[in-house]
């Protein structure tokens, strides 16, 4: 091949590329494969489900998903069977690096995730939309939150804040390992919507492991716990519920406020934030509802 | 392998050796008192003693004496059994398979506690049998099977019980396991994953008696035990044939100190979590302070262990506080760098 000739098919494979991004931002992409769950559940939210082709491994929202091809999730996207499903976006986590870079140098689009507070996931909405070519949708998804979480504010507005322990982690039937909100992070933003004061809000992390004296000494006056297993049976919840009992000085403890929320709409940011918010204002306020 | 690099042991007088014992114990002894009445006092806050011990304020409304008799107490009495129980497991393995890297961890013990754990964690398996916690007690059954296959092996192939097929089978099989933790870690879900990775870095906030006393008989079974090794040790740091000869039933002591030596890991890995470092480390510090004689350096490894991991709980509970630091973690980076500065000064 001369030098000219090899310019040539140069220039062309460009412009064909070029020509195929405009037609695909104009028409939106086809063919989307996401491995973060959170994001899968805006893409059906938004109207984008037909165009979704591939799933993590731990989507489990909306049941449509379950017919999806599952690609891996955050430490083991299948990239071969990604690659398979001829993507025309992948949506994968920002800290994939080595991921993201096979795909670009691939020419496939890639938006990358990374979470963060309430307003950052109503805004990574927004965005999904807009590179979805479906601005409109998303638009009114992210409104529809906003109108959620505007009503729990109203309703819990005016009612004494409890101090709040958001706990998301801890081994199963002990005290060990507690794994709980800091100040910052959607949990946070969520419990301060729902009409919480979080008791380690000054503490700059998004979790905190808590060893049982930061918890005595905080006196939480009201403990919820979030559990994404949502199959947990009656029996075993309040076994996991009496577990707290050993902090008998503890308010929370003591005047048996100590809440247990199940489901993965608490740890995944997306859709359902409004009703995981919702939730947590009406364990903390019942009588608001 | 077998090259011994444990020192032999220098004759004394029986009268000077009883009374050096004696001193070595108490002094080693007094240091593990100290640790354990003083760190429930330490902590990010502050306590009133007298209100801690205030009987006329009801213990359900009484913070101060929670904080010390459920945040602390409790950890600094697991933190010096773990710690007791690992270093002097730590001398007994040395000992026995005459290699001065060997740790309670070597024999696949910790592996196979881990992958107990990892199971009951990962799969969500339930979570109290018989109203005890089921991590530490499918924690330690790992560690017994991996007790029975690695002993079943060493045991099989000939009359008596070959170091070297221990070795090699205990480190064959923490490989093996390391590779089954992670595979099921592989398929587990993310925050269940994280929560095993968790376990394995240690942790010691226990927040009750329970746990305690039920490590406690099987770690007095195996000290009873170690009671009576040290001077059978020290003839086995000579080879078996040498041990043989000056009248020591060699089959029997290796066989009384691998099976001791791994109840007493298996218990303490069930209650703390495998918090490395301390097995290999204390052995060794105490052996360069009082010397290689079994009836010091056991009994001194046991107090030395426990004062220093009650000491790394302390650390690990108030430097990042309200946050909780991986007690494994401070042992290590504690211990490490202080053991390597003892090894250049003495050397």
């Amino acid at each position: 091949m001369t030098d000219m000739l090899r310019r040539r098919v140069a220039t062309i494979t460009c412009l064909v590329g070029l020509l195929s991004v405009l037609v695909g931002a104009q028409g939106g992409p086809r063919r989307i494969v996401s491995v973060v769950p959170a994001l899968t559940e805006a893409l059906f939210a938004i109207g984008a489900g037909p165009d979704v082709v591939g799933v993590g491994s731990f989507d489990s929202h909306p049941p449509e998903v379950a017919s999806r091809p599952r690609v891996g999730g955050l430490l083991d996207p299948d990239m071969e069977q990604i690659f398979r499903l001829r993507p025309d976006l992948v949506i994968l986590y920002g800290s994939q690096r080595d991921q993201i870079e096979q795909l670009t140098r691939a020419g496939i689009p890639v938006f990358s995730y990374a979470h963060g507070g309430v307003a950052d996931t109503l805004s990574v909405i927004r965005q999904l939309g807009t590179r979805t070519g479906r601005a409109d949708d998303a638009a009114r998804v992210s409104a529809a939150i906003e109108t959620q979480l505007a009503d729990v504010r109203a309703r819990v507005g005016d009612r004494e804040r409890p101090r709040v322990l958001l706990v998301f982690g801890r081994e199963p039937g002990s005290l060990r390992n507690i794994y709980a909100s800091g100040g910052i992070g959607f949990l946070h933003d969520m419990l301060e919507a729902a009409g919480g004061a979080n008791v380690f809000a000054d503490v700059p992390r998004e979790s905190v492991q808590l060893t049982s004296e930061a918890i005595l000494t905080a006196a939480p006056e009201a403990i919820i716990e979030l559990t994404y297993d949502d199959r947990m049976t009656l029996d075993t919840q309040a076994a996991e519920i009496a577990v707290w009992n050993r902090l008998s000085s503890v308010p929370a403890v003591r005047n048996r406020r100590v809440r247990l929320l199940l489901g993965n709409q608490f740890v995944q940011p997306g859709p359902r934030l409004g009703d995981a918010t919702a939730a947590i204002a009406r364990a903390l306020h019942p009588e608001a509802f | 392998m077998s090259v011994s690099t444990i020192p032999a042991v220098a004759p004394v007088t029986a009268g000077d050796l009883r009374r050096r014992i004696w001193l070595v114990q108490i002094g080693f002894a007094a240091l593990t008192v100290l640790a354990c009445v003083t760190a429930p006092l330490i902590g990010p806050t502050t306590i009133s003693l007298r209100q801690v011990f205030d009987s006329s304020i009801p213990f359900a409304e009484n913070v101060d004496a929670q904080i010390f008799f459920i945040a602390r107490l409790p950890r600094a009495l697991a933190g010096a059994l773990v710690g007791a129980s690992l270093a002097a497991a730590g001398v007994v393995l040395q000992a026995l398979l005459r290699n001065p890297l060997a740790t309670p961890f070597t024999l696949g013990v910790s592996a196979g506690a881990s992958l107990g754990a990892m199971l009951v964690i990962t799969l969500g398996l339930p979570l109290t049998v018989v109203g005890v916690p089921a991590v530490p007690i499918a924690s330690f059954a790992g560690a017994l099977a991996a007790v029975a296959v690695v002993y079943a092996l060493a045991t099989l192939r000939r009359q008596g019980l070959s170091t070297n097929v221990l070795l090699l089978a205990g480190v064959t099989l923490n490989s093996l396991f390391s590779a089954i933790i992670l595979f099921v870690q592989y398929l587990a879900d993310f925050t269940r994953s994280f929560q095993a990775v968790r376990w394995v870095m240690g942790n010691l906030d226990v927040s009750s008696y329970g746990p305690i006393l039920s490590a406690l008989p099987l770690m007095g079974i195996a000290f009873v035990v170690f009671a009576r090794l040290p001077r059978a040790l020290n003839l086995l740091t000579l080879g078996a044939e040498g041990a043989a000869t000056r009248g020591i039933d060699v089959l029997r002591t290796q066989r009384l100190a691998f099976l001791s030596a791994s109840l007493v890991t298996g218990a303490a890995v069930a209650l703390g979590g495998p918090i490395g470092f301390i097995g290999i480390i204390i052995p060794h510090l105490v052996r360069l302070l009082v010397g290689a004689d079994h009836r010091l350096v056991l009994p001194a490894s046991a107090f030395l262990g426990a004062a220093f991991l009650v000491a790394c709980d302390v650390a690990a509970r108030t430097v990042l506080s309200p946050m909780e630091l991986p007690v494994g973690v401070i042992t290590a980076m504690l211990g490490g760098p202080f053991f390597l500065w003892l090894l250049i000064r003495h050397r």
